[in-house]
């Protein structure tokens, strides 16, 4: 067997916006295998919660992900409102899709403009994030902040979008949309894209069932999923739209799901518009005085794919037991698919292809003293620690 | 129908059910019939594994396995009880790649054993943390102490 070189991408790399370690082994430009290594950014926020009341619990999940950071309260209420079994006012349900779908617009930009930046296309990754901050500056006018919003609470939401707000919101989307237009063409028509992603990173739609991988990552290699039409909450059984998917299964069929959903999104918030203003101003939500006990299970589509939470309540005001289960943590898995037998070049796009987000994907543990069992760490021994694994790493391999 | 047909299927397995609505499903099964039910969903049925729950109660470990037919929106739980003392059952990963990681997850927070898992490693902390400490079992306090 030939001699394997090992190309570490991570922990902290230009590439990756967040901690986490790929091993490459390499055979000359060829990857033969991949390992990654978690656990840079945990949390324990899933024993967290069940410290918390199920108020608060809405402001810790939301910080589970900064990008996507309404999905996880999304699932979270949509999960805590089963186990109560109530069903919110019609205003509340538009109120969260606009929010999940303007999330989903963002969301996408940001891949986008990510995708080019990573194929050296640096003209894509200035346009999309520009056009990505008129909708961040308009989540700060209905909600007062740019991300992690604050909007959903157990039946219904926080604070109303009053209809004076929606001509403002209405001008935002027809840019957007316009800008869109744009995009599509900068990315769906150039040949130089084309000859970096097509047959790049294919996923077979066995892979996507085997690794139970969902969302745009899912649907770009013909499997048709979606919670928000297999399971429909909040306002989607209420508007019309379509599911987007595509067979190839390559970054090119992943680029052009999300690109083609942002226009689905436009159009889903637009109708959720027209429904807001046909309901009263203010009736928002439902008073929900005591949790009973029993289990409930949300799940939620959110820009990366389905996030999934399972509560259990044993009727005291915090979960017994609150399990996540983020988009990510199926879809990283896949790499070990979609980068083997590519160039080290095409397994960076490959990589980025599935829009991994590992604060999502790590939100899991406590860390312990390696001596004693017992203490936290404080900074001094973490720095002395990282720089520990990365001098085994070197001399390991 | 899909139900109807599981439930004639493995009737012996299946010790209990319970539904919320028709998308809601529980199925209490014997541990011993995890591997041929969910092999059955997974094959023949087409369902999608989403992810597994454990949790710490008095009775022991629980595991809830969840299963999602997206053709009509089902989640159907598959709920398993364990030894308190040597909770083990076998695992999933052999039949597919979609449970390698929670299985490792729940090893090493609840310190559930996996029987004939292909790579029962760690998966977060990479021996960072003492061994046989659990920290997601409801006698492990957040400031380190473990209850007896």
């Amino acid at each position: 067997m030939s001699k394997q070189t090992l190309i570490p991408v991570g922990p902290y790399h230009p590439l990756q916006e967040e901690p986490e370690l790929f091993k490459l082994y390499c055979d000359g430009e060829i990857v033969k295998d991949v390992k990654w290594e978690t656990g840079y950014n945990h949390r324990g926020i899933e024993k967290l919660a069940e410290k918390k009341s199920y108020d608060e619990v809405f402001f810790l999940v939301e910080r589970i992900c900064g990008i996507c950071s309404t999905s996880h309260p999304f699932a979270f209420a949509n999960s805590v409102e089963e186990i109560v079994g109530v069903e919110i006012p019609d205003r509340a349900k538009y109120i969260r899709s606009i929010i999940g779908e303007l999330e989903r617009l963002h969301s996408h930009l940001l891949w986008v403009g990510l995708a080019g930046h990573f194929l050296g296309y640096n003209t894509v990754f200035m346009w999309a994030w520009k056009y990505r901050e008129p909708v961040l500056d308009l989540f700060e006018m209905i909600t007062g902040n740019r991300n992690s919003y604050a909007m959903f609470k157990v039946g219904g939401v926080r604070r109303d979008i009053e209809n004076q707000k929606i001509p403002a919101i209405e001008e935002v989307l027809s840019l957007v949309k316009k800008k869109t237009d744009m995009l599509v063409g900068a990315v769906m028509d150039d040949p130089v894209i084309h000859a970096r992603t097509k047959g790049v990173g294919i996923l077979t739609k066995q892979d996507i069932l085997d690794f139970a991988a969902v969302g745009p990552t899912a649907r770009a290699s013909g499997v048709d999923i979606d919670v928000r039409r297999d399971d429909p909450y909040a306002a989607y059984p209420l508007v019309n739209w379509k599911v987007i998917t595509a067979e190839a299964g390559d970054v090119f069929a992943k680029a052009q799901v999300r690109l083609l959903e942002m226009y689905e999104s436009i159009s889903i918030i637009d109708q959720c518009l027209v429904g807001l203003k046909k309901e009263k101003e203010g009736e928002t939500e439902v008073k929900i005085k005591h949790i009973p006990e029993g289990y409930g299970t949300g799940h939620a589509e959110a820009p990366r794919g389905e996030v999934y939470h399972f509560v259990v309540s044993d009727g005291s005001n915090s979960p017994a037991r609150h399990k996540i289960r983020a988009p990510s943590y199926t879809n990283i898995a896949t790499f070990k698919k979609s980068c083997v037998g590519q160039t080290i070049s095409d397994a960076t796009i490959s990589l980025a292809a599935v829009d991994p987000c590992y604060c999502c994907t790590e939100r899991l543990a406590v860390a312990l003293d390696r001596t004693s069992g017992r203490r936290i760490m404080n900074a001094k021994e973490i720095i002395e620690h990282s720089a520990e694994l990365t001098n085994k790493l070197l001399q390991h391999e | 129908m899909v139900l109807e047909e599981l439930k004639k299927t493995f009737s012996k397995e299946i010790l209990d059910s319970e539904s919320r609505n028709e998308r809601r499903v529980t199925l209490y099964i014997d541990p011993a019939a995890l591997v041929p039910m969910s092999e059955h969903l997974f094959k023949e049925l087409g369902f999608r594994f989403i992810i597994a729950s454990a949790l710490h109660t008095k009775r022991g470990f629980e595991i809830y396995y969840h299963f999602s037919y997206d053709p009509s929106g089902l989640i159907l739980n598959l709920h398993v009880t364990l030894d308190q003392a040597k909770p083990e059952i076998e695992s999933l990963s052999n039949m597919f790649e979609a449970t390698n990681w929670i299985e490792r997850e729940m090893h090493e927070l609840f310190g559930i054993n996996f029987l004939n898992h292909p790579n029962l490693e760690q998966l977060l902390s990479e021996g960072n943390w003492a061994l046989g400490e659990y920290p997601y079992r409801k006698t492990f306090k957040s400031n380190g102490e473990v209850q007896a």
